[in-house]
């Protein structure tokens, strides 16, 4: 079902939330799970909108077979690496909300990340982030963990959190190694030295990367931590490899697989937790709506983000739709944000972890001009 | 390259996080000869060498008695010996904790062109643990041996060197024995033959002071060892003769050629410790050991091939100052071959220290840094040679040492503090000289660890 959000907000959510403002004093069997996408996840070829009239001309080339996809309500096709959230969707276990962002409107990963971690409106406006604050609003006992070698901004502040570094986390070092090829291509020295090594590597098959099976390991993981009376409530996972400037196709499909696999075995390791779990993927801004020279896209302004998980009242797309159209776009090259992702993610856990959302979702993200939405958890 | 980043770079180990650039490059350099601290609390706190003696002569007793149990039992004797925990295993543990306090010092430092010359010094006057008898003992040669004389005369560091037990069991000259000394006479009296080792001589020649190939015979070779016979270890050997008043250097006069050596064309008629002695302070004033030391020197500072001017006037410094190391390091900063020209490649161990000072980490456990030099192909204190590790590219450019250093860099970017900027760091390591692809390369990365990542790994960060 496809819902616009002023449809959403003009039927009268009240009924829907009860908001309960006294905190419970046993730690609470609710869990949340921030999964962040750096990069800038391309959210046109994750729920690709092949409804809209431009997009086959913007984006046919790259991914042909998304237009041959079932459409989800009419417009939006979901990418076909992405089964299992499928699947989430079909037993209303899953929300999108698209042409989504974040207050920040340039196009540095840095800053753009700093502003959706923090929930500032400003790049470094603030040094806490909102996983943190929101941490402070939970009963004492409530862990937060960050699965990393260090704490990533959005959990960072005065409430203490512990972190865990994974090794089967899917790593970016595909990417990073791209990445330095292009950094030494002027530097004769360096370029021979690295083409020679990159050569070796592959004949030798240390190339192979963990991929889908890494991804699942690694959601087994994370829900063995959440698992029990005393294991973290929340948590952020930061996934990466998201910024697809070129090859898309290949891996975009990738990157979306892994994420499937992450949140599939999220769902199956926490067992009869996932009732009580929300899930929310974001990414720090979008890419152009058209393809680049290179088959790929570049950083852009308006994404998607993603709510799954046992309390999600799901099976929608929350979207007021702004169309692709030259004319539509924002600055004439990105998807034009029509929602505000802080009011989306402060609405979101502030039910799920039965707050008052018109009251926490300003602490959470002060940078945040709209109200909290309302609705997106069941109760 | 710019003047700081010149300063920091090539003159010193790399910027630290949080540091502000030197206003001005050269004045900060120099200033560092009055600041620097020969021992720092890492240091000091590391196990001193009459200890280490005396724990090398426990290890060897006990290596021998174990070969003597295998021997009573009937058992593999390797097997014995090589059982856990082996004899030496708290010599490995000196070296492990060494490691750690050479790399916390230059990882710490506020004079980092001092300190990037304590290494030079102790490269040039190579030890390696690949001899098992050196392995305690390498980093207090480093410790006591150089760090204390890197501002002072080379003759008083040659002097040290020389006698430090770690050079004297590394080129076996504890060994070495006079053939007509009193104990050799002794010795073949009772059919034992004892004799000379030209090992600690002929590289005293060839690496420490006049350099390969500048005119000294096969004949000054073993004049020379001849009259550094008696220069050993005491402490280490079974007999109660050899044993000396207590563990480190000793001169032992049973073991001592007698009579006078001619060597390089002249007489040496002195008796005991006092003829090596004078020897090497004729080597430490030598015209071809000035011009040795300032071509090692001109290449570390200035190009891989060192330029002849720089190399001219380093040793024209040398000979006029008598071997003053800090007039030659005035030399350098003065010159300015230093200042331009193309950067040089930097060695696994100076890539890592720019790396994690970059990153604002200041101490590493000496395990991992043991663990982490070898990796990267410069495993401390253990050159394959007494000539120590090369000082050019070509040494250490190489495809999987790149390879290595890059799956290193991720690793050190993947543990630093989050709030590290990498734009802004990049700005500040290398003023005025970041290129326009690296610059790209950390704006256009997708996180703040992998900006960091490819700075670590950038062109700038390669070389020096």
């Amino acid at each position: 079902m496809l819902l616009h959000r002023r449809q959403m907000l003009a039927a009268g959510t009240a009924a829907l939330f009860a908001p309960r403002i006294a905190f419970a004093k046993a730690a609470t069997e609710r869990r949340l799970v921030f999964v962040i996408q750096r990069g800038a996840a391309d959210g046109l070829a994750t729920l690709a909108p092949t409804g809209d009239p431009a997009y086959a001309a913007l984006r046919g080339d790259l991914i042909p077979e998304l237009l041959q996809q079932p459409r989800l309500g009419g417009l939006f096709a979901l990418h076909p690496a992405l089964k299992q959230v499928a699947g989430l969707y079909g037993a209303k276990q899953a929300l999108f909300a698209h042409a989504i962002a974040s207050p920040y409107r340039d196009r540095s990963h840095f800053d753009g990340q700093n502003v959706l971690e923090t929930g500032g409106l400003l790049p470094y406006d603030r040094k806490d982030g909102w996983l943190n604050r929101l941490l402070a609003l939970l009963p004492r006992e409530t862990r937060g963990l960050a699965i990393s070698a260090t704490i990533p901004t959005a959990l960072r502040g005065a409430v203490q959190v512990s972190s865990y570094a994974s090794s089967n986390l899917p790593d970016a070092s595909q990417d990073l190694l791209q990445r330095v090829t292009g950094m030494y291509a002027q530097d004769q020295q360096l370029h021979a030295l690295w083409q020679e090594a990159l050569q070796t590597r592959a004949m030798a098959g240390d190339l192979a990367s963990g991929g889908a099976r890494g991804a699942a390991a690694a959601g087994q993981l994370i829900a063995s931590l959440m698992k029990g009376a005393d294991g973290a409530r929340v948590v952020m996972v930061e996934t990466t490899g998201w910024d697809t400037h070129a090859g898309q196709k290949a891996r975009l499909n990738n990157q979306l697989e892994g994420l499937d696999g992450l949140l599939a075995a999220l769902r199956s390791n926490l067992g009869e937790s996932w009732a009580d779990t929300l899930v929310v993927v974001a990414t720090e801004f979008g890419r152009t709506a058209a393809a680049n020279g290179t088959g790929g896209t570049d950083h852009g302004t308006g994404s998607l983000a993603m709510l799954l998980g046992g309390t999600v009242a799901g099976r929608r797309i929350l979207t007021d739709w702004p169309g692709l159209g030259q004319n539509q776009l924002y600055e004439g090259r990105d998807l034009r944000p029509t929602a505000d992702l802080d009011a989306l993610i402060g609405g979101a856990v502030a039910a799920h972890f039965g707050l008052d959302p018109l009251r926490v979702a300003p602490g959470l993200f002060p940078g945040s001009k709209g109200k909290p939405i309302e609705g997106l958890i069941r109760t | 390259m710019d003047k700081i980043a010149t300063a920091l770079n090539r003159f010193g180990l790399g910027g630290k996080l949080g540091e502000s650039p030197p206003a001005d490059p050269r004045g900060w350099l120099e200033a560092q000869f009055a600041r620097f601290d020969p021992r720092p609390a890492a240091i000091a706190a590391q196990t001193g060498t009459p200890q280490l003696v005396t724990m090398l002569r426990e290890a060897r007793d006990d290596r021998r008695e174990r070969k003597d149990e295998a021997k009573q039992d009937g058992t593999d004797p390797k097997a014995k010996v090589d059982g856990e925990p082996g004899p030496f295993r708290d010599l490995r543990d000196a070296y492990t904790s060494a490691v750690g306090a050479r790399t916390d010092a230059a990882l710490a430092s506020d004079t980092p062109f001092v300190e990037r010359l304590v290494h030079f010094w102790s490269n040039h006057f190579a030890v390696s643990v690949d001899k098992v008898a050196v392995i305690g003992l390498a980093g207090a040669f480093e410790f006591e041996a150089i760090r204390p004389h890197v501002l002072g005369r080379f003759s008083d560091m040659l002097n040290a060197v020389e006698r430090h037990p770690a050079m004297l069991l590394y080129l076996d000259q504890a060994e070495s024995v006079g053939p007509e000394s009193p104990l050799a006479q002794r010795a073949s009296r009772r059919g034992r033959e004892r004799g000379l080792n030209e090992n600690l001589a002929r590289e005293i020649l060839e690496l420490h002071t006049l350099g390969v190939r500048t005119g000294y015979s096969q004949a000054d070779v073993t004049e020379f060892a001849r009259a550094l016979t008696g220069w050993t270890v005491g402490g280490l050997a079974k007999q109660p003769l050899l044993r000396g008043p207590g563990p480190g250097f000793w001169f032992a006069a049973p073991i001592h050629q007698p009579g006078s050596r001619s060597i390089i064309g002249k007489r040496y008629g002195q008796a005991g410790e006092a003829q090596a002695q004078a020897v090497l302070d004729d080597l430490a004033r030598h015209p071809a050991t000035a011009r040795h030391v300032a071509t090692k020197l001109a290449r570390h500072f200035a190009a891989d091939d060192p330029p002849p001017a720089l190399v001219a006037r380093l040793e024209a410094d040398f000979l006029r100052n008598g071997g003053d190391l800090k007039s030659l390091y005035r030399v350098l900063l003065a010159s300015p071959e230093c200042w331009q020209g193309a950067p040089k490649f930097r060695t696994p161990w100076d890539w890592t220290l720019a790396a994690l000072r970059a990153t604002g980490i200041k101490a590493l456990p000496g395990r991992n840094a043991a663990g982490g030099f070898q990796q990267l192909g410069q495993a401390i204190w253990k050159p394959g040679s007494p000539a120590g590790y090369d000082d050019v590219a070509p040494s250490w450019a190489g495809p999987d040492a790149l390879y290595r250093r890059v799956e290193v860099a991720q690793r050190i970017a993947d543990r630093a503090a989050p709030a590290i900027d990498a734009r802004t760091l990049a700005e500040a390591l290398f003023p005025q000289s970041l290129s326009q692809s690296t610059r790209e390369a950390i704006t256009r990365a997708e996180s703040g660890p992998q900006a960091l990542a490819l700075l670590l790994a950038s062109p700038e960060m390669m070389r020096r």
